[in-house]
C-alpha cells in the first residue's frame, strides 16, 4: 500500500516548492542589486538571430573561461523575435542580422528603453551554383535583379533569358525563407526594396537543406552565408559577383576575407549586430561581457566563420559602449548596402 | 434397372462435384488466410526494417562518438569538445516536473469522469472536449504555454512554464488511458465492496485505482514518452539553444535534447551532425528506457492483482 501516499507526498512537494521558491524570489531580487556591485554573478539574456549566434555562442564560452559564475543563456528566436523580446526588456541582448527597424525602435522608445547598438561582424552572401556548372562564371547585379525581382515570377524561366550565351535550361532557384534577416538583406541589396521578391523559388530557413539541394541539381543557383560555401566547397562553385561600380573594384569579385573586408564584394556583404539594452549595462557582469564581446571579437568572429572588422573599427565600436552612446547610427542611414565600418563608427 | 444406375451414377458425381466445389472453396479460403498472414508479416517487418536500417544509420555515423565526455560536456562551439549535458539534465528536469504536475491532475479527472460523472450534456461536452484536446498542434499548446503561464502567471522562460505547457499537453493522453484502465476493473469487484459496507471514496482508493494502476502507469509513461520529445513547443516558450549550466531551481532557464539535436543539424560543419547523430542515440535510449519501465511496471501490477 505504498502508493497510498505516494499522491499526496507528490502534490505537497510540488506546492512547499512552488511557494518557497516564490517566495525566495521577490526577497533575493532586492539582494540581487547589492550582490552585483561587487562580483560578477548573475544572468545575462541573449536571443535573436540564429546568423549571429555561432559568434555570440563563441563569446559567451570563452567568457566562462573567464568568469564561471554568471550565466549567460542565448536563445535564436531570428531577429525579429529577438527585438520583440528586446523591446519588451525581457533581455539583455539582441543579436541582429540587420540593423533595428524603425517600428522596433519606437517600440524600444515606447517602453523607455535606450539601447546601444554595437556592429560585431561582416557577413558575406555567396550566390553559389553547382560544381558542375561550367557556363555560370560571373553575374552581375542587374541580372540577379532581373531573376529575383517580383516581377520574374512565371517570365524568367529560362537561363538564356537572362544571358544569350547561357543555355536553354530551366532556371531553378533556392533560398533563404521570408522571415530570415538574409532574405531581408538579399532583397535589399539586390532588387532594392526588403522583402521585394519572385515567390516561385524553393525557400529553407535551414541553409543545409539549399546546400544540399543546389549540389544535386546542375541548373540551380542559390543564395546563403559564406560560411555555408566555406564547408561545403567540394560540392559547390562560387560565383562572382560584377556590380558594374569601377570604384569599388573592377569586374566580377568573388567572397573572400578580403573582398568583404575591403568593401569591394558590393552588394551582397552585409554587418552583423548586437543591441545592448543600457540598463543592464548598470551590472558589472553585464559591463564585462560586453567589453569582453567587443574586446575578443576579432578574434573569435573568424573563427565562427565570419569576417572581422579591423581592429580600428573595433577600437572606435569599443568607445562607442564606453560612452554608452544611445541609438541606431543605421536607422538614420536607412540602409546596410555598401557602408564601410570605420566611416560609419566615426559618424558621430 | 439401367434408369436406376444411371440415376445413382448422376447422383454420385453430383454429390462430388459438390464436395469438390466446397474443398475448392475451402482451399480458397486456405489461400486467402495464407497471402494475409503474410502481408501481415511484410507489414510488420516494413516498420521494424525502417528503424532498423535508421538505428543502424545512426550507430555507424555517432556510435564512436557517445562517450562520458559527451555525456558530461557543456556545449561548445567545437564539435569534438560539445557535450549534451544541460541537454539531458534538461529533459530530466523537464520529465520529472510534467509527472509531478499531470500525474495526479489527469488521474484525478479520469476518475472524476468515470466513476462520478453522471451522464448528461456538459458530461459528454466534456469527453468530446478531452477527445479533442488530444488531437491540438502541440505548438498551440506551445503558444497558449507561452501567454498564460510565461506572461500572465509569470513563471517567464523557466523549466516550471516548459513543464506546465508539456502537462497540459499530456494531460488529454493521461485521462483517457486512466478511464480506459479504470474500466477494465470488473463492476462485481465494485459491488463486492460496496457490500461489505465500504463507501465510494473507499471503494475506488482501496480496490478500483491498485487494480487498474498498471494501466494508467502505462499510459502515463508512453504520454511522457511523447513529451520528451516534444520541440515545438518548448521553442515557443522560450527554451534557449545554448545553456551553459545545470538548472538548479524550477526557476532556472533550460534547454532539452531535442533542441540541442535541432540546433546542431542546422550548423554546416559535418562535425555537429555526427553530434546530433549521438545526441539521438541518447534521446532514443531514454524513450526505449521509459517504455521498458511501461512494460515493467504493467508486469508487475498484473501479478498483484489476485481476484
Amino acid at each position: 500500500m505504498k502508493n497510498k501516499f505516494l499522491i499526496p507526498v507528490i502534490l505537497a512537494g510540488l506546492f512547499t516548492a512552488c511557494n518557497q521558491k516564490s517566495g525566495s524570489e521577490s526577497s533575493s531580487a532586492t539582494d540581487e542589486n547589492i550582490l552585483d556591485s561587487t562580483a560578477n554573478v548573475g544572468t545575462i539574456e541573449i536571443d535573436g538571430s540564429s546568423t549571429v549566434y555561432p559568434i555570440t555562442e563563441a563569446v559567451v564560452e570563452e567568457f566562462r573561461v573567464e568568469s564561471p559564475t554568471v550565466k549567460v543563456t542565448i536563445g535564436v528566436s531570428g531577429t525579429g523575435g529577438g527585438f520583440k523580446k528586446f523591446g519588451r526588456g525581457e533581455i539583455a541582448i539582441a543579436n541582429a542580422s540587420r540593423p533595428i527597424k524603425p517600428v522596433e525602435d519606437s517600440t524600444c522608445t515606447a517602453a523607455g528603453i535606450e539601447y546601444i547598438e554595437l556592429p560585431v561582424a561582416y557577413d558575406g552572401l555567396a550566390i553559389v551554383v553547382h560544381k558542375d556548372n561550367s557556363w555560370l562564371n560571373d553575374i552581375t547585379v542587374k541580372e540577379l535583379k532581373m531573376i529575383w525581382e517580383p516581377s520574374a515570377q512565371g517570365k524568367i524561366t529560362k537561363w538564356n533569358q537572362v544571358r544569350k550565351t547561357w543555355p536553354n535550361e530551366e532556371i531553378h532557384l533556392l533560398g533563404a525563407g521570408t522571415q530570415s534577416g538574409t532574405f531581408d538583406y538579399f532583397t535589399e541589396a539586390i532588387v532594392g526594396k526588403a522583402k521585394a521578391c519572385r515567390g516561385d523559388y524553393t525557400a529553407s530557413e535551414d541553409d543545409n537543406v539549399l546546400v544540399q539541394g543546389v549540389s544535386t541539381d546542375k541548373n540551380a543557383m542559390a543564395f546563403f552565408g559564406i560560411d555555408y560555401y566555406e564547408v561545403n566547397k567540394d560540392k559547390l562553385k562560387l560565383v562572382p559577383v560584377n556590380d558594374e561600380n569601377d570604384s569599388n573594384g573592377k569586374g566580377a569579385i568573388a567572397p573572400s576575407q578580403e573582398s568583404v573586408k575591403n568593401g569591394t564584394y558590393q552588394p551582397l556583404s552585409r554587418p552583423l549586430f548586437i543591441y545592448i539594452n543600457k540598463k543592464f549595462l548598470a551590472q558589472s557582469e553585464m559591463k564585462s561581457f560586453a567589453k569582453f564581446y567587443i574586446d575578443n571579437a576579432q578574434k573569435l568572429v573568424g573563427e565562427a566563420g565570419y569576417i572581422p572588422f579591423s581592429s580600428e573599427a573595433y577600437t572606435l565600436i569599443g568607445q562607442r559602449l564606453e560612452k554608452q552612446t544611445t541609438g541606431s547610427v543605421f536607422l538614420k542611414l536607412k540602409t546596410t548596402v555598401g557602408v564601410k565600418m570605420e566611416d560609419v563608427v566615426k559618424m558621430e | 434397372m439401367i434408369n436406376e444406375k444411371s440415376q445413382k451414377s448422376i447422383r454420385r458425381q453430383k454429390a462430388l462435384s459438390e464436395r469438390l466445389q466446397k474443398i475448392s472453396k475451402s482451399k480458397f479460403y486456405l489461400i486467402q488466410d495464407e497471402v494475409f498472414k503474410y502481408f501481415g508479416l511484410f507489414c510488420t517487418i516494413l516498420g521494424i526494417a525502417v528503424l532498423i536500417v535508421f538505428l543502424f544509420n545512426l550507430f555507424v555515423t555517432a556510435g564512436s562518438r557517445i562517450d562520458w565526455g559527451f555525456l558530461t560536456n557543456l556545449p561548445s562551439r567545437r564539435a569534438a569538445k560539445a557535450g549534451i549535458y544541460t541537454a539531458w539534465v534538461g529533459t530530466l528536469w523537464i520529465l520529472v516536473l510534467t509527472t509531478i504536475i499531470a500525474l495526479p491532475i489527469g488521474i484525478a479527472a479520469g476518475v472524476y469522469l468515470e466513476e462520478y460523472n453522471k451522464k448528461n450534456r456538459f458530461s459528454s461536452l466534456l469527453e468530446v472536449n478531452i477527445a479533442n484536446l488530444a488531437g491540438v498542434p502541440s505548438i498551440v499548446y506551445g503558444l497558449l504555454g507561452l501567454e498564460l503561464f510565461a506572461r500572465f502567471i509569470g513563471t517567464g522562460e523557466s523549466l516550471l512554464t516548459g513543464a506546465l505547457t508539456l502537462a497540459l499537453l499530456i494531460l488529454p493522453v493521461i485521462i483517457v488511458s486512466t478511464r480506459e484502465a479504470l474500466k477494465t476493473v470488473p463492476y462485481t469487484i465494485r459491488e463486492a465492496s460496496y457490500a461489505l459496507g465500504a463507501t465510494k471514496w473507499q471503494t475506488i482508493w482501496n480496490q478500483v485505482l491498485p487494480a487498474s494502476l498498471s494501466g494508467i502507469f502505462t499510459g502515463m509513461i508512453l504520454a511522457l514518452s511523447r513529451a520528451v520529445g516534444e520541440t515545438a513547443p518548448l521553442i515557443v516558450i522560450g527554451a534557449l539553444a545554448f545553456v551553459p549550466f545545470v538548472p538548479t531551481s524550477v526557476f532556472d532557464s533550460f534547454t532539452v535534447l531535442p533542441i540541442q539535436i535541432f540546433n546542431w543539424v542546422s550548423r554546416p560543419q559535418k562535425e555537429f551532425s555526427v553530434n546530433a547523430a549521438a545526441a539521438i542515440i541518447v534521446l532514443l535510449s531514454i524513450t526505449f528506457m521509459m517504455n521498458g519501465i511501461a512494460v515493467y511496471l504493467r508486469h508487475r501490477w498484473q501479478k498483484k492483482i489476485k481476484w
